[in-house]
């Protein structure tokens, strides 16, 4: 599997998740600055990784999804190369237009950063085969606007369609319907509240991360 | 010309940081305070001598980046 994490400046999991992949996969993953205006050839994962992108200044993720590399990761996704947005980088694809919804203040007002338990709720996606019959994963949250936001018709038609992929047990943050994960309509973008980048080895409290990009090197 | 952008949380999504305030200035006694909203302010020049083209350029900076109008409403002064 070739993959890619973008840096922004702010950018705080992208090393986390550069481990996460190359230890869940045995791939290495390049390392993309924001600025670039060509990805690598033949990818097949780019990840927008967590953090804290340009300081969170406006709104979360909304400078980013301005860079320069965002226009080639959008066609690189119309191409249909797999892209996981983990945590600030989920804000990052709302706000690039790649997924529907935004996300908002969480309910408590509290930044929330603990070990969730999450249900699988479909493991017939490139990025969740490989849980198979499971129905739980345990990954860690560290957000402070987290909270899942879209309108009822769109939190209809993604339940509808299978796109909320995975749902908080005790949702942490005021997420609609308790939305942790979501996929475009194609099935190739992923959003992710929780971090699958911090639950790739058993020493990490889970291992159940690994599963995610498991899943996406096997499609690859 | 000077524009000024107000951007605020559309009515019906949650403002939570509206809500905390609220409850403090129920603490400080002001029992009549309701709907509070938190919205930001964003000012700035622009060199256009047309208010109507002004107008529309704010708004469409508005559309691609002042606003998140999945969630947000703006206003525009220019003056």
């Amino acid at each position: 599997m070739k993959s890619a994490v973008v840096v922004f400046p702010g950018s705080n999991c992208d090393r986390d998740c550069a481990v996460a992949i190359e230890r869940s996969t045995g791939s290495h993953a390049a390392m993309i600055w924001h600025e670039e205006t060509a990805l690598p050839d033949g990818l097949d994962l780019i990840v927008l990784p967590g953090g804290f992108s340009y300081g969170d200044y406006l709104r979360c993720g909304a400078m980013a999804a301005q860079s320069p590399v965002m226009r080639e990761v959008a066609a690189a996704a119309e191409r249909g190369v797999a892209v996981v947005g983990i945590c600030n980088g989920f804000q990052v694809l709302c706000e690039a237009g790649m997924l529907p919804g935004a996300l908002l203040r969480n309910a408590g007002l509290k930044y929330v950063c603990k070990s969730v338990a999450l249900e699988v709720t479909n493991a017939q996606t490139r990025f969740t085969a490989a849980y198979g019959d499971r129905r739980e994963a345990v990954m860690t949250v560290g957000n402070g606007e987290g909270a899942y936001f879209a309108d009822d018709d769109t939190l209809d038609r993604l339940e509808g369609e299978g796109r909320v992929v995975f749902r908080y047990r005790d949702n942490p943050n005021g997420s609609a319907r308790g939305v942790a994960a979501i996929l475009n309509d194609a099935g190739n973008v992923l959003g992710i509240m929780p971090h699958p980048d911090r639950a790739f080895e058993p020493e990490l409290g889970s291992a159940d991360g690994a599963i995610l990009f498991q899943s996406v090197a096997a499609s690859a | 010309m000077r524009a000024k952008v107000e951007v605020f949380l559309k009515p019906g999504v949650l403002d939570v940081q509206g809500k905390a305030i609220e409850g403090a200035l129920h603490g400080l006694g002001f029992d009549g305070v309701s709907g509070v909203r938190v919205g930001k302010t964003i000012a700035f020049e622009i060199g256009d001598a047309d208010p109507a083209k002004a107008e529309a350029d704010v708004k469409a900076m508005c559309d691609r980046l002042l606003a998140n109008t999945v969630i947000e409403g703006y206003r525009v002064e220019i003056a």
